[in-house]
């Protein structure tokens, strides 16, 4: 599957890829509205926060099936389908799935690489790894429920 | 089978204009006549909504409106009316998808209001209407169609062929309104099912499309025969299809609230269930062995409240035998997500022997009614008869304690073979149950006596077989003609009252008190006790305002509620609904006039009571079987308990006595302590000593309807 690998030794907090990310999907530069969260957490040092792509308890959770697994593995929320409940964000274990507020959807990395073009230091990438046990919970789950003909 | 929408006979139909929800309410509601099969729209006043809200109180204001005093459940001029309320319908709180239902009652004359989960309110709300009244009867067998994006009401002739049962009608309904695969799960169905056309125990389903099972799920507004309302106006079904639910389908004031205030909640649960009430891997089948450990379990008709054999239907079994991990809200956004399914059941007896199912529940009110109380401890036994219940269209709390109550008959030999039509009716025989129950579907046999309910029975035999009149009485778990649910009362004098002291009868919708009463021993004076039973059930109607669950203000807690002045209350909680409301609206809401909005509802019910002849203080006691044990061994199991109560409370030496003497003391002692229980209760309540409410009250309150205070007023001049 394809994600975004942070690197956060290298990150220096410059924020390039949060205003990248923000003016590509809001055409706004505001960091409240960017799929990668830059943290600070002490002198000089950040950690870097995007969705890793494997967990999919959102994949899980979403009551209208708005979170799917696109053919590369990425994790992508289908707007039309979404009502905004923010469960997703709730079960999020690492605040990756995002929402601003006020807006009607959450929204999250879909591991398009638009930051990693914009950080100098090379702290993110776009990378490949494999299926997981957990990245497949999702799908065994459907599996003992769907109706059999169909399973 | 399959069903084309085009092949069905179109009878009639209405295009209306499409209104938009402003601040959670649409200022509309719809009326729909069978009979001539009109369909009215009709504006809310802001009197109406200053003065009833929303759901169960525009409901029961509809019903007022519509019925007449000599209206009984059966008239043409009954309504069914379906209520939202301005909250129902946010993706964001949880449990706020719930549809309140009211009609006159089959089995107690009186409204009964019962709140359920689904699809359908929320989609009707979305399509332009806070409430639908259903009222006269079709002339044939009809199908109702509301589609909210096209702004059409359409009534079909239901094809004769048509299953009659749940689980197959709603998930050919919706395919057959659903405009392709993807459409699915914009369709919500309303129906009952064979059982309701021959027993006044009918419920109603409310559908919900379920995709990952690929299949309709159901919620059950239960309670009070409203099923067998439907089906007596030869309604078939009602149908809401919606497209397009998002974050701010109600336009909230403030929606951004909206989102902090559920997220807070999504995240708190997400954090404490699992060391909470797991409700997410239980649902309230997590109470099982609780309930149990305190001798609260009902078993073998009440009689007892606990059993050895009880960790057999426990939680962990049930965890085992739910399907896990699955977002089972019954509305789109409730993470507590206690509506859980056991899949691919396969079942042993009836028309679908054989075949696998989705079951849903059980709920700890099955799990307990047609489990423990039946003395039926095998989980296979309770699913099939929750599958068929619900299929069926039958409420399982007014079947689980009318077979108990048919069981304990069966033991004390008033009952045998040749009056059961061959049904050995011994404790623990699941499959006498559901024999009885298939018999109620296909309307032969024992079922349909059976059918009838513990009050019909309970005279019945007397009057039949010559049972005794007054162990009848004792033993029929029920008031003012419904079913108690699923909890022991003996031993909390104030769920007694929480469970009689009621509108519609004994449920556990309005209050449940015994931990706090009995365990915990924090209301011990009647006036602690009339307090809350006046705060608790103000409190707990207001969710039937809002078309909110009750579930996620209690059965999740902030991790630190223990430590905040009357953690009963869940102040946190309390708080959090007060904001939503606010966010919704746009209008402020101090905690007293929240009571305020459920206590002007909760008295105009109680004089709906009035109105059509009952609202009497006779009409409020338990039967004595949920008050104290009514039998020699029943005191004698736990004469420890008793003897030591008749020595401190009562003050009387038990030694000497003889069980059968000191059954009597305790019974007198309890009988006069309910007594001097409604007298405060009443007298809290602003209500006469006959438990009507004063006029004077009505007007403080500013429940001061003209026709509502001629109620009041001709009752109390002596009129009926």
């Amino acid at each position: 599957m394809k994600y975004l690998k942070t690197n956060d030794e290298r990150c220096v907090g410059c924020m390039g890829c949060a205003s990248a990310c923000s003016r590509m999907y809001f055409k706004e530069d505001n960091p409240a509205k960017s799929r990668i969260q830059v943290n600070g957490i002490g002198k000089n040092a950040f950690h870097l926060i995007a969705c890793d792509q494997e967990c999919r308890k959102c994949v899980q959770e979403c009551p209208t099936q708005a979170l799917t697994v696109s053919k590369t593995g990425v994790v992508t929320l289908n707007r039309s389908l979404c009502v905004g409940c923010l469960a997703c964000v709730a079960v999020c274990p690492i605040e990756a799935m995002r929402y601003f507020p006020g807006d009607k959807n959450p929204f999250k990395c879909i591991a398009c690489g638009t930051c990693v073009k914009a950080c100098p230091k090379e702290a993110i990438e776009i990378a490949e790894k494999d299926e997981s046990d957990a990245s497949r919970a999702w799908e065994r789950i459907i599996a003992l429920v769907a109706k059999e003909e169909r399973a | 089978m399959t069903l084309d929408r085009k092949d069905l006979k179109l009878l009639a139909e209405r295009r209306y204009e499409k209104g938009a929800v402003a601040k959670g309410y649409n200022m509309r509601t719809l009326h729909i006549d069978m009979g001539s099969r009109l369909a009215t729209e009709k504006t809310v006043s802001p009197e109406m909504k200053r003065k009833f809200v929303g759901g169960k109180g525009f409901g029961l204001k509809l019903l007022w409106d519509g019925t007449k005093a000599s209206t009984t459940w059966d008239s043409p001029e009954n309504e069914i009316v379906i209520a939202m309320g301005p909250i129902c319908g946010n993706t964001n709180y949880p449990g706020s998808g719930k549809s309140l239902v009211v009609s006159l009652s089959p089995m107690t004359g009186v409204p009964i209001d019962s709140n359920v989960g689904g699809y359908f309110g929320p989609y009707l709300k979305f399509s332009g209407f806070d409430a639908l009244e259903l009222q006269g009867k079709a002339a044939c067998e009809t199908i109702v169609f509301i589609d909210g994006n096209e702004g059409l009401i359409q009534f079909y002739e239901s094809p004769a062929d048509i299953p009659g049962d749940t689980h197959l009608l709603a998930e050919l309904l919706t395919h057959a309104f659903a405009r392709d695969e993807k459409d699915l799960q914009s369709v919500a169905v309303v129906s009952a099912g064979r059982g309701a056309d021959h027993s006044p125990m009918g419920l109603l389903n409310f559908s919900l499309y379920d995709k990952r099972r690929q299949g309709i799920r159901v919620k059950q507004a239960g309670r009070g025969g409203i099923g067998t309302v439907l089906r007596d106006k030869r309604i078939r079904a009602v149908i809401c299809r919606f497209k397009g639910v998002d974050q701010n389908s109600n336009d909230a004031a403030d929606p951004a609230a909206v989102q902090r205030i559920g997220l807070k909640l999504h995240r708190e649960i997400v954090k404490n269930d699992d060391l909470q009430c797991k409700m997410r891997k239980q649902g309230t089948a997590h109470l099982m062995e609780v309930m149990n450990d305190y001798d609260l379990l009902p078993t073998k008709n009440h009689k007892y409240g606990q059993d050895p054999k009880g960790p057999e239907i426990a939680s962990w079994v049930w965890e085992k035998l739910l399907s896990q991990d699955l977002p089972d809200g019954c509305w789109f956004g409730c993470t507590l997500a206690c509506a859980h399914a056991v899949d691919r059941f396969e079942l042993e007896t009836g028309p679908y022997k054989g075949q696998k199912v989705c079951v849903d529940g059980p709920e700890y009110e099955t799990a307990a009614g047609v489990g423990s109380n039946l003395y039926v401890y095998d989980p296979h036994g309770i699913l099939e008869i929750n599958f068929y219940c619900d299929t069926y269209g039958i409420d399982t709390i007014s079947f689980g304690t009318t077979v108990s109550f048919l069981m304990e008959a069966w033991e004390h030999g008033i009952l045998d073979k040749g009056k059961t039509d061959g049904i050995d009716l011994s404790w623990g025989n699941w499959k006498g149950a559901i024999q009885i129950l298939h018999d109620l579907a296909d309307g032969k046999r024992f079922g349909v006596l059976a059918g009838k309910g513990t009050k019909f029975l309970s005279q019945h035999f007397v009057k039949e077989y010559g049972a005794d009149a007054q162990f009848m009485k004792d033993i029929a778990l029920h008031g003012k003609g419904l079913e108690q649910s699923e909890y022991i009362s003996k031993e909390s004098l104030a769920q007694q009252g929480g469970y009689y002291l009621t509108n519609k009868g004994p449920q556990h919708d309005e209050a449940w008190l015994i931990f706090m009463d009995m365990v915990n021993n924090r209301i011990p004076s009647f006036e602690q006790k009339a307090e809350a039973l006046h705060y608790f059930p103000m409190f707990r109607t207001w969710f039937g305002l809002q078309g909110l669950c009750k579930l996620p203000w209690n059965d999740i807690e902030p991790a630190d509620n223990a430590k905040w002045g009357e953690p009963n209350k869940v102040p946190e909680h309390v708080a959090n609904y007060r904001e939503l409301y606010t966010a919704i609206t746009g209008e402020a809401l101090s905690p007293e006039e929240l009571i305020l909005q459920s206590e002007r509802v909760y008295n105009f019910q109680r004089t709906f009571n009035v109105r059509q002849g009952f609202g009497h203080r006779k009409d409020d006691y338990p039967p004595y079987r949920a008050m104290g044990p009514v039998l020699e061994d029943e005191y004698e199991a736990r004469a420890e308990r008793y003897d030591k109560q008749m020595k401190e409370k009562i003050g009387v030496d038990p030694a000497g006595k003889s069980v059968k003497e000191k059954v009597a003391i305790t019974r007198t002692h309890r009988m006069k302590q309910y007594d001097s229980l409604i007298d405060a209760v009443f007298k809290r309540r602003g209500w006469t000593n006959d438990g009507c409410p004063t006029p004077q009250h009505l007007r403080e309150i500013g429940m001061d309807l003209p026709e509502v205070l001629a109620v009041a007023e001709k009752r109390m001049a002596g009129g009926a």
